[in-house]
């Protein structure tokens, strides 16, 4: 088996998660302290050095994004830990093993932006992370490690869009999560219209250790342009199904086979999906593509989330496809029309060539239906949401070609 | 039991506190009551509708009366192909109910959800939030029982 790298999940099984004294007495904290006692734009310039880019599937640059926010009297940062993409379990991982460490980094961001207040945005599908979080959040405060910043925890209600980091907002306002237009960016209007940074739980995670190490250190880390590592959650047909932690050089092969072990009940490899439930399937002749974001983004998928799901020779590409495009339908918010109608009709057709009930016509409309909605729709969702569809034509049209009527 | 007023009013000076109170009531009721959504507009200075909006806006929320268990199995794709069909198949069969329905009893409802993040085993289905990861039709009838 591979060996991984582990910064965020350095403390991973090997501290109780529950004691704020077994993360500090693991050196937990100290990067914070570090941060407060440096001027908040070296501290910014530091993680902007670093070139940590956003964990939740963007892949800005952190500091970059904290350095968009003006000077103002109240400034919020945001955590979004909302993980609602099918097939990715890494936050909460990290928030279950080891909840100070995105405490610390959430406090060492709010430093930077003269925010006194976060909040967390954890997914209403994880209420026993609630409660591990508020006890973390309860240990802070008596210990009073977290100066004069103060963190609450917020529950989304079952909504995928939330992830998007504008819904995410609206919703922590009380509203119904459907994203807004931008610009303005939350950075400068964002959380009750006040400036507002939004970063992914593994993003915050990650700060402590670049205060602790330096910005030099995690720079050499992993791929160049994406630079680190990153928590990947291996999940379908593949023997090991756990979440790792990779230096960002490391390739889908490498993943798949050396972490994961390879294909479940001696099976052959067909396809994997990284990133997510919007993710590209990659076929066998890409996988030595490294995972990191722009190597992804060059062969037509993304590194998203870190979802990886694996599956074997015996799988139906397109039954899979068409669950997805259903998950879509379901979770489009209805706010922009290229995605309302564009996710409804996507379903459709799919249904209707899984049925073996279409015509090559169907698939022509469907592929300029994938492009008008990945220019045109509001959000990441919609314009994310064609990608399996596209990506399966393009490397299993077969699979398709097989259904279709003659 | 609880009053929805009083539930409500707990997060009067919360800002956007409406989302939380909701979670509150259903953890109570297991569902929004009607009343209590009127209640909850007046107290977050926000119309009828749209705080009916908010309720009806949010997958994990109901505004439909629920029963005790509420049994929920992901149909996302990583439990798709694990074989969820035949785990909503044997719920089905065990409950004699179908999905989004509720037993006569008034003891289960039977909900399709989308990924509830416990993707290391799959199938997943939860009851009353809690997690079963890595179930099989053969398993329904024991993990149901838990709860008669």
């Amino acid at each position: 088996m591979g060996k991984e790298m582990r910064i965020v999940l350095r403390n991973a099984d090997k501290i109780d998660p529950n004691s704020i004294d077994d993360y500090i007495k693991a050196g937990g904290y100290r990067a914070l302290e570090k941060a407060l006692g440096m001027e908040r734009k070296a501290l910014i310039e530091e993680v902007k050095k670093a070139n940590l880019r956003g964990r939740g599937g963007a892949g800005f640059n952190a500091g970059m994004k904290w350095s968009f926010v003006p000077p103002a009297e109240v400034t919020y940062v945001v955590c979004n830990l909302d993980e609602g993409e099918p097939g990715t379990y890494k936050d909460r991982t990290i928030v279950q093993k080891d909840p100070h460490t995105l405490l610390e980094g959430m406090a060492i961001c709010g430093h930077a932006i003269n925010s006194q207040k976060g909040y967390i945005y954890c997914r209403g599908e994880y209420p026993y992370v609630v409660e591990h979080l508020n006890r973390a959040i309860d240990q802070a405060r008596r210990k009073g490690v977290l100066g004069n910043f103060d963190i609450e925890v917020r529950m989304g209600g079952g909504a995928y869009v939330c992830g998007e980091e504008t819904a995410l907002i609206e919703s922590i306002e009380g509203h119904r999560g459907e994203p807004r237009f931008k610009p303005p960016f939350p950075g400068v209007a964002g959380l009750w219209a006040e400036p507002t940074v939004v970063n992914n739980v593994e993003t915050f995670a990650n700060l402590p250790e670049i205060l602790n190490r330096g910005s030099e250190w995690f720079k050499a880390i992993g791929a160049a342009s994406y630079p680190g590592t990153k928590v990947l959650t291996l999940t379908g047909d593949v023997v090991n199904r756990v979440a790792i932690e990779v230096p960002t050089d490391t390739t889908i092969r490498q993943v798949i086979y050396e972490f994961g072990g390879g294909i479940r009940n001696g099976k052959k490899f067909k396809a994997v999906q990284i990133g997510g439930t919007s993710g590209g399937f990659i076929p066998e002749s890409l996988l030595d593509t490294p995972i990191d974001f722009d190597s992804m983004r060059g062969i037509g998928a993304t590194l998203g989330t870190g979802a990886v799901l694996v599956m074997d020779e015996t799988r139906d590409i397109v039954d899979i496809v068409t669950r997805i495009a259903k998950f879509f339908e379901h979770e489009s918010c209805g706010k922009c029309n290229p995605c309302r109608e564009g996710t409804f009709r996507n379903f459709e057709i799919m249904t209707k060539i899984n049925r073996g009930m279409a015509a090559v016509q169907d698939v022509e409309k469907m592929s300029l239906l994938c492009k008008v909605m990945q220019k045109a729709c509001l959000c990441g969702l919609g314009q994310a949401a064609p990608g399996p569809i596209v990506t399966t034509l393009q490397h299993f049209r077969h699979e398709y070609e097989r259904k279709l009527l003659a | 039991m609880a009053n929805y007023k009083d539930i409500i009013g707990a997060f009067r000076d919360k800002p956007g506190g409406i989302i939380e109170a909701y979670h509150a009531l259903q953890k109570e009721f297991n569902y929004i009551p009607k009343p209590a959504i009127a209640e909850a507009a007046k107290v977050f200075g926000v119309s009828e509708a749209q705080a009916y909006g908010v309720a009806t806006f949010y997958s994990y929320l109901s505004t439909e009366p629920r029963g005790k268990y509420i049994i929920r199995v992901c149909e996302s794709a990583p439990c798709h192909i694990a074989g969820a069909d035949q785990v909503v198949k044997a719920i089905e069969k065990e409950l004699g109910i179908k999905t989004g329905e509720t037993t006569a009893d008034g003891k289960f409802t039977f909900e399709l959800t989308e990924c509830i993040g416990q993707c290391q085993e799959t199938p997943v289905i939860t009851i009353n939030s809690v997690p079963y990861v890595g179930i099989t039709p053969d398993d329904i009838p024991a993990v149901l029982d838990k709860c008669r």
